[in-house]
């Protein structure tokens, strides 16, 4: 399956170039033309005529980095002192495998063990600088052949299906869910050509989408992402951002933008027209594409539609596939609307 | 090197009181200079070369941290707020000096718990009776920065605003080294408000609309005792080429010009991954469709207070590395 097949590759944020391969080579099979940037943003036109001074422009994006890692330097010992890149957790890391560098040599995060941790050290969550990546190594010189610092960790997970294949698990889930919804709609035909962004670097602040906007400088944008869902034991049901198999997350507001009103309105009006579910995301922080997207140039009417996904920025996520089919008919249906009726 | 920093590191210069820095700056530099500009943000651009062709954009940041006044007591104590990253445990006892010259010395007002009391809770004392006599001399949204002092050990300097008067000094060396013909065209930026947030260099990078970006700034070091940061870099082992700081990832590309540079021309680098910290690499690398940008590191100890210490065998590496890498075809 696409989406697994992209969760299996690595790309933390700034070393994007095996999922970039991977999808220019998706493009390449579809014959869809695409240009890759400075910063390594995927640019492509959608199948469809293209239509003279089409108003509004639209821009369909998902970003291609991970969270991970990225060695900060080499221990006497030849453990590697490492920083995160993008938001992660440092409890979640403790005894994960993870692989390092281009050559992508196994380590796994290592901390002090239980038993000689204190009755107190253990009361506390580990912090980044109690935790290392041990990659066997018998010395510094010795781990020195195999990285360096600057080299990037990513986590070493295989996207794996459970309950009968509805739900799938793997690593950077988000945003590769994002990704392979976008490349699902470049294989259909448009009464009108959009451009499809596939951005780098969100997960350190948004930054490939900045220069991506700037470029494309659209009227419309929409932003295709996986989004936080907390329906966990011990969460109560207000709290929990969103729920798995409960349908595509449309965002209201976030940490970064105010999801468009005609955006909104157009993307409810698309999901009940095809009876597809979808759900409000009960939450209004962190950040997406969107919030750089909607502040480029003169503004760009802006919405970011989400597959809901659990233990998002950790080794292990899971998604409901079905969020994730209906997130990609409700975008579909949103394209074929804007293209028909404009957004006015 | 060492007159230039010092000269450099004794001028004014809080983020947005720039004024004294760059008229020293522009005294320096002018006379090595095709071009001369002044932006609308303060921004000191020195050019060398064809502008017809693509540019580098070289940015070093000419502001400091510092204080600025928020209100005068009726007693004439000054109360204030930060300009910039200031740590509070560098305040007490510490002397500030306004542009005028006017100068005054940190109090604390005595705490009743050991906590951080917050910069509400120190005042600068300028040695006035009261607040008519302190308004003679300093105002409400008044900037003032650390008392200079310059020293030297060996090899290494300590003074204050080494962030980034080293920095600053670095691209004047290599301004003056330059010969006339160059590959391509080259800005040296003298910037405004780093300290507040890459400020002066987001309008300078989309107005100049380089090819390529680099940044001079100082990097904090791992070899003190218990840093406050696990890093890779030690004072004296060279410049530092940047992979990563909170505020960009280096273009490969850009990472590997300053590589492949420094080991043809047989300078000593180091390289650097930072955990907290931006410099202007963060702002031009997001101008307009995206720059290729780095960062080339001067390994700087206590930054951020009035006794920073940087290696002039680290300054003098850093300016010859980029002296031979703007001779360089990109």
């Amino acid at each position: 399956m696409l989406i697994q097949e992209l969760s299996n590759l690595p790309g933390v944020s700034g070393d994007e170039g095996k999922v970039r391969e991977f999808i220019r080579g998706q493009l390449t099979q579809m014959g869809i033309q695409h240009h890759v940037d400075t910063m390594g943003n995927i640019y492509a036109r959608s199948r469809g005529p293209e239509k003279e001074g089409l108003d509004p422009g639209l821009m369909l994006s998902a970003h291609m980095d991970e969270v991970g890692l990225m060695v900060a330097c080499v221990e006497k010992s030849g453990h590697l002192r490492f920083y995160p890149v993008g938001g992660v957790n440092p409890w979640s890391l403790v005894s994960k495998p993870v692989k390092i560098g281009k050559e992508e040599v196994p380590g796994v995060i290592g901390a002090k063990a239980i038993h000689l941790q204190k009755a107190e050290e253990r009361k506390k969550a580990l912090e980044i600088e109690q935790l290392y990546i041990d990659i066997g190594a018998k010395n510094k010189e010795d781990a020195e052949k195999k990285v360096q610092p600057g080299d990037y960790a990513c986590f070493d997970t295989r996207s794996d299906t459970l309950a009968d294949g509805k739900i799938i698990t793997g690593k950077a889930l988000d945003n590769r869910a994002g990704c392979a919804a976008l490349l699902e709609l470049l294989r259909r035909d448009y009464p009108a050509s959009f451009t499809a962004v596939f951005t780098v670097q969100e997960e350190v602040g948004l930054r490939g989408a900045r220069v991506a906007a700037y470029r494309v400088n659209p009227q419309v944008a929409l932003v295709l992402e996986t989004t936080t869902a907390a329906d966990l034991l011990e969460v109560k049901e207000k709290d929990f951002a969103t729920t798995v198999g409960r349908g595509p997350a449309l965002t209201i507001r976030d940490g970064s933008v105010v999801t468009h009103p005609r955006v909104l309105e157009r993307l409810i009006e698309t999901a009940e027209k095809e009876a597809r579910p979808y759900q409000f995301r009960q939450f209004t922080g962190s950040f997406t594409d969107a919030g750089v997207i909607s502040l480029s140039r003169s503004g760009v009417k802006a919405g970011v539609i989400s597959t809901p996904c659990r233990y998002l920025h950790t080794a292990a996520s899971l998604l409901h596939r079905e969020d994730w089919e209906h997130l990609v008919e409700i975008a579909d249906g949103f394209v074929r609307s804007v293209h028909e009726k404009g957004l006015e | 090197m060492e007159a230039l920093l010092e000269k450099l590191t004794k001028t004014f210069g809080p983020a947005g009181s720039e004024e004294t820095i760059r008229a020293v700056i522009l005294e320096e530099t002018r006379p090595f200079a095709d071009d001369v500009m002044t932006d609308n943000l303060g921004n000191l651009v020195i050019s060398r070369g064809k502008m017809d062709q693509e540019t580098v954009l070289v940015a070093a940041h000419m502001d400091e941290i510092g204080i600025m006044v928020t209100y005068i007591e009726e007693k004439g104590f000054l109360r204030f707020t930060n300009v910039g990253g200031v740590r509070i445990e560098t305040l007490l006892g510490s002397r500030f000096v306004f542009r005028n010259g006017t100068t005054g010395v940190i109090g604390l007002e005595k705490q009743k718990e050991k906590k951080d009391p917050g910069f509400s809770a120190y005042y600068l004392d300028i040695g006035v009776r009261d607040a008519d006599e302190a308004k003679k001399q300093v105002q409400i949204g008044d900037t003032a920065c650390y008392e200079p002092s310059f020293g030297r050990q060996g090899r290494r300097v300590m003074a204050k605003a080494l962030d980034n008067r080293a920095g600053c000094a670095v691209l004047i060396e290599a301004l003056k080294a330059l010969p006339r013909s160059l590959p391509l065209g080259v800005h040296f930026a003298f910037t405004v408000q780093e300290e507040l947030g890459l400020r002066g260099a987001t309008p300078l990078a989309y107005r100049l609309n380089p090819a390529y970006g680099l940044a001079v700034d100082v990097t904090r070091v791992g070899d003190t005792p218990e840093p406050e940061y696990k890093m890779g870099v030690s004072l004296g082992q060279g410049p530092a080429v940047k992979v990563k700081d909170s505020s960009v990832i280096c273009h490969p590309a850009v990472v590997e010009k300053l590589k492949s540079t420094a080991e043809k021309q047989g300078i000593p680098y180091q390289i650097e991954v930072l955990e907290r910290g931006g410099t202007d690499a963060g702002a031009i690398h997001l101008s307009r469709e995206g720059v290729p940008s780095g960062v080339l590191s001067v390994p700087c100890r206590y930054i951020h207070s009035p006794g920073e210490m940087v290696d002039l065998d680290d300054m003098e590496n850093a300016a010859s590395l980029l002296q031979s890498l703007l001779q360089e075809p990109w």
